[in-house]
């Protein structure tokens, strides 16, 4: 139980230190880097909590997919980092208040509040116990037997995102030669060579 | 040293000021108001998976799951406008986005 309770503290001490040095660092590639952090800790939250098949998705979907995103789009644009850090202090103090009052308010939630006693005996799909079904069977078969319907509109979802991307960046410059298969299969004879007569002695 | 439904909603609440303290300080720059954005949907998947352990109910988890689904769709569209952007303006500064007039 305390090595439980320490790697809690880890992980949250970590996470926590690593959100804040995504808001404020420097340079963005270095925020990337340290959300990257900040997922794998809480990929390790997640696994305190039982939750092992959501741990290794957010490492897989976050860190393998979204975080390396970022990682390309920052360093594919060419942006003047120290003319966006411009007004970084101007808006310090707003942004403190404004973080303060939502950390005070948040707490008076948690602080003033229990769960109901009948509540966990009222589990609508209750946990199975973990040395029977493993979690990720048992997320499998509420996904598919409960919500079905809203995990193939998830990967519709996915679907538009990922045409409605390709969409936005695809561009159709002007100038660049390609090669165009369609064309090079239609080609006939006729058109591709020209018989000439040539008179002999006088050259084409 | 328990640690309890509480502990974990405290860690959630601190990430998820965090993402919007982040808003608030860096008002110029896109990439990491993404950022935070990110942060606070992580918060609220803590939150998720923490009230499904502590109260035995898998719903939380599948729940997180399509938050997180819908947060890889957001990050990849947002990032796509920011490119056509960039293309197209040469700036991703926030105050420069206001060819619409809003």
């Amino acid at each position: 139980m305390i090595v439980q309770a320490l790697a809690f503290y880890l992980f949250a001490a970590i996470m926590v230190a690593s959100a804040v040095m995504v808001i404020s660092s420097r340079n963005p590639v270095h925020s990337v880097l340290f959300l990257i952090l900040a997922f794998f800790n809480a990929a390790g939250l997640f696994v305190l909590l039982g939750a092992e098949f959501l741990a290794m998705i957010l490492v897989v979907v976050y860190v393998g997919a979204v975080a390396v995103l970022f990682l390309f789009v920052v360093m594919m644009l060419d942006v003047n980092i120290a003319e966006l850090r411009h007004g970084f202090l101007q808006y310090l103090p707003i942004g403190a208040l404004i973080g303060l009052i939502l950390l005070v308010e948040l707490g008076m939630v948690a602080g003033a509040w229990v769960i109901s006693p009948g509540a966990g005996a009222a589990a609508h799909l209750p946990i199975p116990p973990p040395d029977q079904v493993t979690n990720t069977a048992a997320l499998g078969h509420v996904l598919y037997d409960h919500y079905v319907y809203l995990f193939q509109s998830a990967g519709l979802i996915l679907l538009v995102a990922m045409v409605g991307a390709i969409v936005l960046t695809l561009r159709q410059r002007e100038g660049v030669r390609r090669q165009s298969i369609a064309r090079q299969i239609s080609r006939r004879r006729d058109e591709a060579i020209e018989v000439k007569d040539v008179t002999s002695g006088s050259g084409v | 040293m328990e640690i309890g439904l509480a502990h974990y909603l405290t860690v959630a609440a601190i990430l998820f000021t965090l993402g919007i303290f982040g808003i608030f300080l860096n008002r110029k720059n896109v990439i990491i108001i993404l950022m935070s954005i990110e942060l606070m949907l992580l918060a609220v998947n803590i939150n998720l998976v923490a009230f499904s352990t502590f109260l035995n109910d898998l719903v939380g988890q599948v729940f997180a799951m399509f938050i997180l689904t819908v947060a890889a769709a957001e990050a990849a569209i947002g990032l796509a406008i920011l490119v056509v952007y960039f293309r197209n303006r040469g700036s991703i500064a926030v105050e420069d986005i206001n060819m619409m007039k809003g």
